[in-house]
């Protein structure tokens, strides 16, 4: 797909997330608008899925370890045709096999259940392990917060992915700079965060626009390029990216629009590509 | 007895696995930093590229045998049962258990025979917590054939499964030229009419040494090993309670959340009879010896024949 395709995506993920919390009077918008770039180059044009066999052996993997952010991965797979976009209005309600965080059981095209942070990481870590154990070729990538990198347990996995040189591996931190309880300074910073990746052995690629996809995509590029060490693409994003009043506020991390909010934001997208 | 051969069912977890690796290629073993301890490091000399150490890390080890069960492989992964269902209990639950993925987890060093390391390093509390795991299957063997045996079934069974090995050598009470191992199948070790002894690891031997005490007393003892918590074989409960009319659950574990009160479950909903629980009495452990720790916390055949003398009078 060309870069204007892609944001073309990208919008549709957007009113999708907006659909799902909207619909689910709940979930988090702001950490799914912000990685909607993020989600539509990685189903649209990195990664060997097919929605016609969401569990082909030799796909590539996607692991939300950053769960919550499940608006986001379910208005991707059903933009990439894994399921109807209907769905997304059964978000979080009962018996929906869209659950409020990610369940590998429930949604076709989704490769791990998650939702605990910090979790999911170590099972991409262990998915890149045993494709090369078994010298299998698919690759694998993984989606964290940066609230989430807080979580000791991500160090652990990064730790030994770097030890290990797991080169299939790409994890992708988006750096939108908010947490529940404020900004990531103010709460317990975790950054220099590319500083981290490096000493734990990363290969990483400093994305200056995470929204920007001629840069999503140079960054997905170079990461395919690397050989003998995993990569981190620590990706600065704009949570709520898209929807003017929920950009850059902490609020709209877990709070669903009512209906005059979905009506604007639903506006605001409808301009755009 | 004296020249009964004694294991420890750590040591047949390492054994089981290296003579599994012989047969399958499909599976990896785990460890975090204690495969001398656990018994892996028998696996990983006899297949060194099939082993890998996470380091001390056990969250972390939970979330990469997820990830690897998660590709169509079976994982072992191994710790100290105080780290795999303490530390890592939540990665358990949500990495293995919510994804029902085909990890076996290997915890040893279960319960207070860890002995001279103390209370921290003695867990008392796993078979709780890993039973009240959605799906999630939990063996707890008694000698060194079950433990085998166990080790084969849950790596041929679809699912997660917790294996609770113990440090200290204990006698080899079963013929491994005779037995028959299901999972989720007790196993009758001496037939009785007088009361029922439903017991889990060390203390199937406690019983049945028990058992044969109150034979010259009088007393009728029918022992069952029940070597999985989950699926708990209600059927042989019951079946044998009914016969009984007096139940001693036996276990070396805190006596809230156990192997007694699953027993208990199952008998207050279908065959309400008298019970008693002998087990860790809410306490934390100690160093000692570990024989001598037994002795002291009422976990060996005294403690099990007072434990049936008091239901008895009941």
């Amino acid at each position: 797909m060309t870069d204007d395709e892609l944001r073309h995506v990208a919008n549709e993920i957007r009113k999708g997330v907006l659909v799902g919390t909207h619909a689910a009077k709940s979930g988090h918008p702001g950490g799914s608008l912000s990685a909607a770039d993020i989600f539509a180059y990685l189903y649209f044009e990195e990664m060997n899925v097919d929605p016609a066999d969401p569990r082909k052996a030799d796909r590539d993997r996607f692991v939300l370890s950053k769960g919550h952010t499940a608006p986001g991965l379910y208005a991707t797979l059903a933009e990439r045709g894994f399921f109807p976009k209907e769905d997304l209005e059964t978000l979080r309600h009962i018996g929906s096999h869209l659950q409020g965080h990610p369940n590998m059981n429930d949604t076709p095209g989704i490769d791990m259940s998650t939702g605990s942070l910090g979790q999911g990481i170590s099972t991409a870590v262990g998915m890149a392990l045993a494709a090369k154990h078994w010298g299998d070729s698919y690759r694998v990538y993984t989606l964290l917060g940066d609230g989430e990198i807080e979580e000791g347990q991500v160090w652990e996995a990064a730790m030994f992915a770097g030890n290990h040189a797991l080169d299939n591996l790409v994890v992708i931190v988006d750096h939108n700079g908010l947490q529940i309880d404020g900004t990531i300074e103010e709460v317990n910073s975790a950054m220099p965060i590319a500083d981290k990746f490096r000493a734990f052995k990363f290969h990483v690629i400093e994305l200056a626009d995470g929204n920007d996809m001629a840069q999503v995509r140079a960054a997905f590029e170079e990461a395919r390029a690397v050989k003998g060490a995993p990569v981190a693409i620590v990706a600065e994003t704009v949570k709520g990216k898209g929807v003017s009043f929920m950009e850059n506020q902490v609020g709209w991390h877990g709070t669903a629009p009512n209906d005059e909010q979905f009506e604007q934001a639903m506006a605001e997208l409808a301009k755009e590509a | 007895m004296a020249d009964v051969k004694k294991v420890a069912t750590r040591v047949s977890y390492g054994e089981a696995l290296v003579e599994l690796g012989a047969e399958h290629d499909n599976f990896v073993v785990l460890d975090a930093d204690l495969a001398a301890a656990t018994q892996t490091g028998k696996f990983k000399a006899a297949y060194p590229d099939r082993f890998y150490d996470v380091g001390i890390a056990e969250q972390n080890l939970m979330g990469v045998a997820a990830g690897i069960a998660s590709t169509g492989h079976v994982a072992f992964a191994s710790t100290f049962a105080m780290f795999a269902a303490g530390r890592a209990f939540e990665q358990v639950r949500n990495s293995i258990g919510y994804p029902h993925l085909n990890v076996k987890i290997g915890a040893t060093h279960a319960g207070i025979s860890v002995g001279e390391d103390g209370a921290t390093h003695q867990c008392n509390e796993d078979i709780a917590l890993m039973r009240t795991i959605p799906g999630m299957t939990v063996i707890v063997p008694s000698d060194d054939t079950e433990a085998k045996a166990a080790v084969r079934a849950a790596y041929a069974m679809e699912g997660p499964v917790y294996m609770r090995f113990g440090r200290l050598a204990v006698p080899v009470v079963n013929d491994p030229e005779n037995f028959d191992f299901e999972i989720g199948k007790g196993i009758v070790m001496r037939e009785g009419t007088d009361v029922t002894i439903v017991a889990c690891g060390l203390m199937v031997q406690a019983a049945l040494e028990a058992a044969e005490a109150l034979a010259e007393k009088g007393i009728s003892a029918e022992v069952i090993d029940m070597h999985t918590i989950k699926p708990l074989d209600e059927e042989l409960i019951v079946k044998s309670a009914s016969k009984t009319g007096r139940v001693v659950t036996c276990e070396e574990h805190s006596v809230i959340g156990g192997l007694g009160s699953a027993v208990c479950d199952v008998l207050a909903a279908k065959c309400p009879v008298p019970v008693e629980k002998l087990g860790v009495n809410d306490v934390f452990g100690e160093s000692g010896p570990a024989v001598d720790l037994l002795k002291k916390y009422g976990l060996d055949a005294a403690g099990v024949e007072a434990a049936v003398e008091k239901v008895l009078a009941r």
